[in-house]
């Protein structure tokens, strides 16, 4: 695949051919950045829809991957900001911690799962269980997500631009959801609330650091009724 | 596991690759799928009023030319047959039911395992490239394949066991997941005549999809019917004479990615099989919606998405394991 134009020009030393390298000669060469070395600025070229790609880098690196990318990409990031110029399969960004990772096409399943923190950007539409159990990471979707997204969120921000499928937050805690268009149905305990003027800031500041071009004021607010954080055996029957 | 794949060419002048297009399409999912593989691939359609059976048979050097012959002189047919390894492509102008018969009665081992005007099943134990190369379908031409990678769950490691499932006339099915409800529903399907050849699950959902065809529903209306029938996770592909069909179950956690060029349009469990095709680097890519049914062939594509989704789409394991942990 000839690099794609929005990938900034790199020398070779700055460009790992992951058919040549390997999965592991390429996550390795990025997991040993030195701290302090100038070579914060890579290209992986050849993805060919791998599996765990980029995963674990622990330090401020601005990768870029060339092509479509497998499973668990960028997972566990903290702090490099990875930009994936396709499809992104399962799990990307899993588990990440700080940093920044966008998906200039779709995304599988599981979006973000886990997160505890940073960004996570996805241009074009996540599947299902988009944000499942995030724990603090902030979500932009760009297109719609699939059914029981936001399963089980704990922290963070789930913002989609598109629809939602069935299920939207259910067993929701206190992750904040907003959707511009409409939602196929809200899940267990999760409901729509009332979007306050620090909300629309919150709002505001997620499009614009993801580089979206919404309107604030076109979303609606959803979370957790909090009716569910105990257990009540008046509600049995409804487990 | 297991892995399955799918290619339909849109550009003619890819036909005669299609064998060596699908090779690495399928080799790329022996990980998930090291016990078997098979392919159903449909090409050269034999003439009206003829008939292409897929026969198999455990003994690689069994008489072919005689089963054909006696074939001929039984039913008073016009017969040919050609072995490739362990499977032999019939061809017979003899009635279907009675070529089905004849075969049945012979009791000599031998397996029908597919049917129609164009379709060709190969399947055996074995890596997918070794039972690639065993049938020489690297070099094979034709418009569409699908395929299969086999990592077994519910049933013996076997030639009958493995995937491509016939369902009827050019129908096959692979299945990625795993039935919950097989039992009960081949014994049902057997009170109604369907007769099995193996004890895997995914015969289950081929033979109902087949006694679905049979009663004379189409192919679109059974696969939305086997979303309320079938209990367990699935994707299935559903390989036709015009090319194939794509179903997953509502809940959808068994993973399926599809791509799209102007020259192809090709599914897989996992898009690294799809990575080898030309152009697959700027093709479109999304994963199908739950229990939607997305089908190529003839005037391209046509998604039909099941506007009556079961109401226990929120599985109640998941609502239980949220209560639970509340």
């Amino acid at each position: 695949m000839s690099t794609p134009a929005t990938i900034p020009k790199r020398d070779a030393a700055q460009t790992l051919d992951l058919g040549e390298l390997g999965l592991r000669g390429v996550n390795r060469r990025l997991q040993e950045h030195a701290a302090g070395s100038n070579e914060t600025s890579w290209t992986v070229e050849n993805p060919k829809g791998q599996h765990a790609i980029a995963c674990g880098l622990d330090s401020a690196l601005s990768v870029d991957i060339a092509g479509h990318v497998g499973f668990y990409c960028a997972g566990m990031n903290q702090a490099a900001d990875i930009t994936v110029h396709g499809h992104a399969g399962v799990g990307v960004a899993e588990n990440m911690m700080s940093g920044t990772v966008r998906v200039k096409g779709n995304a599988s399943q599981s979006a973000g799962a886990t997160g505890h923190g940073g960004l996570l950007v996805i241009e074009g539409d996540a599947s299902s269980r988009c944000g499942i159990s995030m724990k603090g990471i902030d979500i932009v979707v760009g297109g719609s997500v699939g059914h029981m997204s936001a399963f089980m969120a704990q922290l963070g921000h789930l913002v989609i631009c598109g629809d939602a499928g069935e299920a939207l937050g259910d067993s929701i805690y206190e992750a904040k959801l907003y959707v511009r268009g409409t939602v196929e149905s809200l899940g267990a305990d999760c409901i729509e609330k009332e979007m306050t003027p620090e909300h629309l800031a919150t709002l505001t500041d997620l499009l614009a650091r993801a580089g979206v071009d919404a309107d604030p004021a076109d979303f609606r607010r959803y979370g957790s009724a909090r009716t569910l954080y105990h257990f009540d055996i008046d509600n049995a029957s409804a487990y | 596991m297991c892995g399955i794949v799918g290619l339909f060419l849109k550009n003619e002048a890819l036909y005669p690759q299609l064998g060596t297009l699908f090779k690495p399409m399928l080799v790329e999912m022996t990980s998930r799928g090291p016990d078997s593989a098979g392919v159903a691939l449909y090409r050269d359609p034999v003439a009206d009023g003829e008939t292409k059976f897929s026969l198999a048979h455990d003994d690689r050097d069994h008489d072919w030319q005689g089963l054909s012959d006696a074939l001929s002189d039984s039913l008073g047919a016009a017969s040919r047959i050609e072995q490739r390894d362990s499977h032999a492509m019939l061809v017979t102008d003899a009635e279907v039911g009675a070529v089905e018969r004849w075969l049945a009665e012979r009791h000599d081992g031998t397996r029908l395992i597919g049917s129609g005007r164009s379709i060709e099943i190969y399947k055996e134990t074995g890596l997918p490239e070794a039972v690639y190369e065993r049938f020489g379908l690297s070099s094979v031409a034709g418009r569409h394949m699908i395929g299969h990678t086999r990592m077994a769950t519910e049933s013996a490691v076997t030639s009958a066991g493995s995937h491509p499932f016939a369902t009827g006339a050019d129908l096959c099915l692979v299945h990625n997941g795993s039935l919950s409800n097989h039992n009960r529903l081949r014994e049902e399907l057997k009170r109604k005549g369907v007769t099995f050849g193996s004890e895997n699950d995914s015969e289950v959902a081929a033979a109902y999809l087949t006694w679905k065809l049979r009663d004379g529903v189409s192919l679109k209306q059974a696969m939305e019917d086997a979303l309320d029938d079938l209990d367990g996770f699935f994707t299935f592909c559903v390989g036709t004479a015009d090319g194939f069909a794509v179903v997953r179950d509502p809940i959808a956690c068994k993973h399926a990615v599809l791509a799209e060029t102007d020259d192809w349009v090709a599914m897989a469990t996992e898009f690294r099989a799809i990575a080898s095709l030309p152009g697959a680097d700027n093709a479109r890519i999304w994963e199908p919606r739950p229990a939607t049914v997305y089908s190529w062939g003839g005037d391209g594509m046509d998604i039909a998405s099941v506007d009556h989704l079961p109401a226990t789409v929120v599985p109640a394991s998941a609502r239980a394991a949220a209560g639970g942990l509340h």
